[in-house]
């Protein structure tokens, strides 16, 4: 199965970044085999909706968790309507939260953490 | 002739500035266009009374003929359409009512609705009209209403605009199309920062400009210095004027109150006149 990090760079040894929609990266971890792929997070910069947006890019994808500090109202109804499990509150490198949620240490949030535009530095 | 009264951060006095303009001069108007905090007409003893609400046209969707082929989520550039699993997810608050997703679906699976944003009200007096915009909360857009609202100005009078605080998309409208841009500022540090933005903002608009000193004498030269190096024309200070203070905190403008400013702003409109 594929799960979604948000990372603040790119590797296993990166950092998480706490923002779901304007995140630097995604890690994409195949849980079976461990490999990992990093992407850039093309939302970063959107002016508006970088959360849907982003949604979507990691439905594409295939993955079936999201693993990220916080999530938006907007990408929460997204994350949800993909059937993508969601993590938040997620702190330390991408390899320390895999490895957390294979021992099943990680439970998931159903509602936002956060307002809108919450991500966006202003 | 239209002239917009501007600042790159709220509290700089802005709108008393554009109040106390509209009333010093002959066959005036006044337009607040601070959509999220409309605040001129608390110097009017006049109600101010509904015109019309303010609507964009928003995408409804059908979604039994939707099939969910995704072109208006991609076209949408500001991502209020998402496509995910088997379902259309529409945010409404993200939509900026461009029309587009409606001409790009395949099916004809969408069509418009109007979705009203926020409203226009008419106050003040038949010397000086007052009109304004109120976006509804929850509606992040504020542009809309602004251009509804430059329409009331009359070309016969000369119209003061009251700009929304800032450079963003709002203020950016008011500062555009008009003959003349005032900014105001107060001679602090953070003054200045604020004013170099929006003069970077308001030469790329290409509109002419002047500066007005707001609550000169609680700060430094620093505003005068950068005016002069940069070819800014200064066009009045005003003082930190106890007296001016007192006053608004009786609700009355500085211009009915104390004549000498009435003066001022009737200087700093035709050095105005000569500059456009
Ligand atoms: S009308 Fe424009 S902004 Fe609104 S959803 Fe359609 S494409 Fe997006
Ligand atoms: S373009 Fe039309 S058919 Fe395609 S997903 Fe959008 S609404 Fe549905």
């Amino acid at each position: 199965m594929k799960i979604a990090i948000t990372a603040k760079g790119i590797g296993m040894d990166s950092e998480i970044d706490p923002r779901f929609g304007r995140c630097g990266y995604f890690v994409i971890i195949d849980t079976e085999t461990m490999e990992s792929e990093s992407i850039v997070n093309g939302s970063a910069m959107a002016s508006g909706g970088a959360g849907p947006q982003a949604a979507q890019a990691i439905s594409k994808i295939g993955a079936k968790v999201i693993i990220t500090g916080n999530v938006g109202p907007n990408a929460h109804q997204t994350l949800e309507a993909a059937g993508i499990e969601i993590i938040t509150g997620s702190k330390g490198t991408v390899s320390e939260m895999v490895e957390r949620y294979k021992k099943g240490e990680l439970s998931s949030s159903d509602s936002p953490t956060v307002g809108s535009h919450a991500g966006m530095n202003k | 002739m239209k002239i917009t009264v501007a600042s790159g951060k709220g509290g700089t006095g802005k709108t008393t500035i554009a109040v106390n303009l509209a009333m010093s001069l002959e066959n005036s108007m006044l337009i607040d266009c601070d959509v999220e905090g409309p605040n001129s007409h608390i110097f009017f003893k006049e109600p101010m009374v509904k015109l019309k609400d303010v609507s964009i046209p928003a995408p409804k969707f059908d979604l039994d003929t939707c099939t969910l082929c995704g072109k208006c989520a991609d076209f949408c550039q500001y991502n209020a359409i998402s496509i995910v699993g088997e379902k259309l997810l529409f945010f409404d608050e993200l939509c900026h009512g461009c029309g587009g997703c409606k001409i790009i679906c395949p099916v004809d699976a969408i069509t418009e609705v109007e979705h009203i944003v926020g409203v226009i009200e008419k106050g003040g007096t038949a010397d000086l009209p007052v009109y304004h915009g109120l976006l509804n909360i929850s509606e992040p857009f504020g542009v809309p209403i602004i251009n509804e609202l430059k329409q009331f100005a009359d070309d016969k009078k000369t119209t003061i605009f009251d700009s929304p605080p800032g450079t963003a998309c709002p203020a950016v409208e008011t500062m555009r199309d008009v003959d003349f841009c005032i900014l105001v500022t107060e001679p602090t540090p953070f003054g200045l920062h604020d004013l170099t933005l929006t003069v970077d903002v308001i030469r790329e608009i290409g509109t002419p400009f002047g500066v007005v000193v707001n609550r000169d004498g609680i700060g430094d030269d620093r505003v005068d210095r950068y005016c002069e190096k940069e070819n800014i024309p200064l066009l009045a200070k005003i003082s930190n004027d106890l007296e001016i203070a007192r006053l608004y905190s009786n609700g009355i403008p500085m211009v009915k109150g104390l004549p000498k400013y009435r003066e001022l702003f009737e200087e700093v409109f035709d050095k105005i006149k000569e500059m456009i």
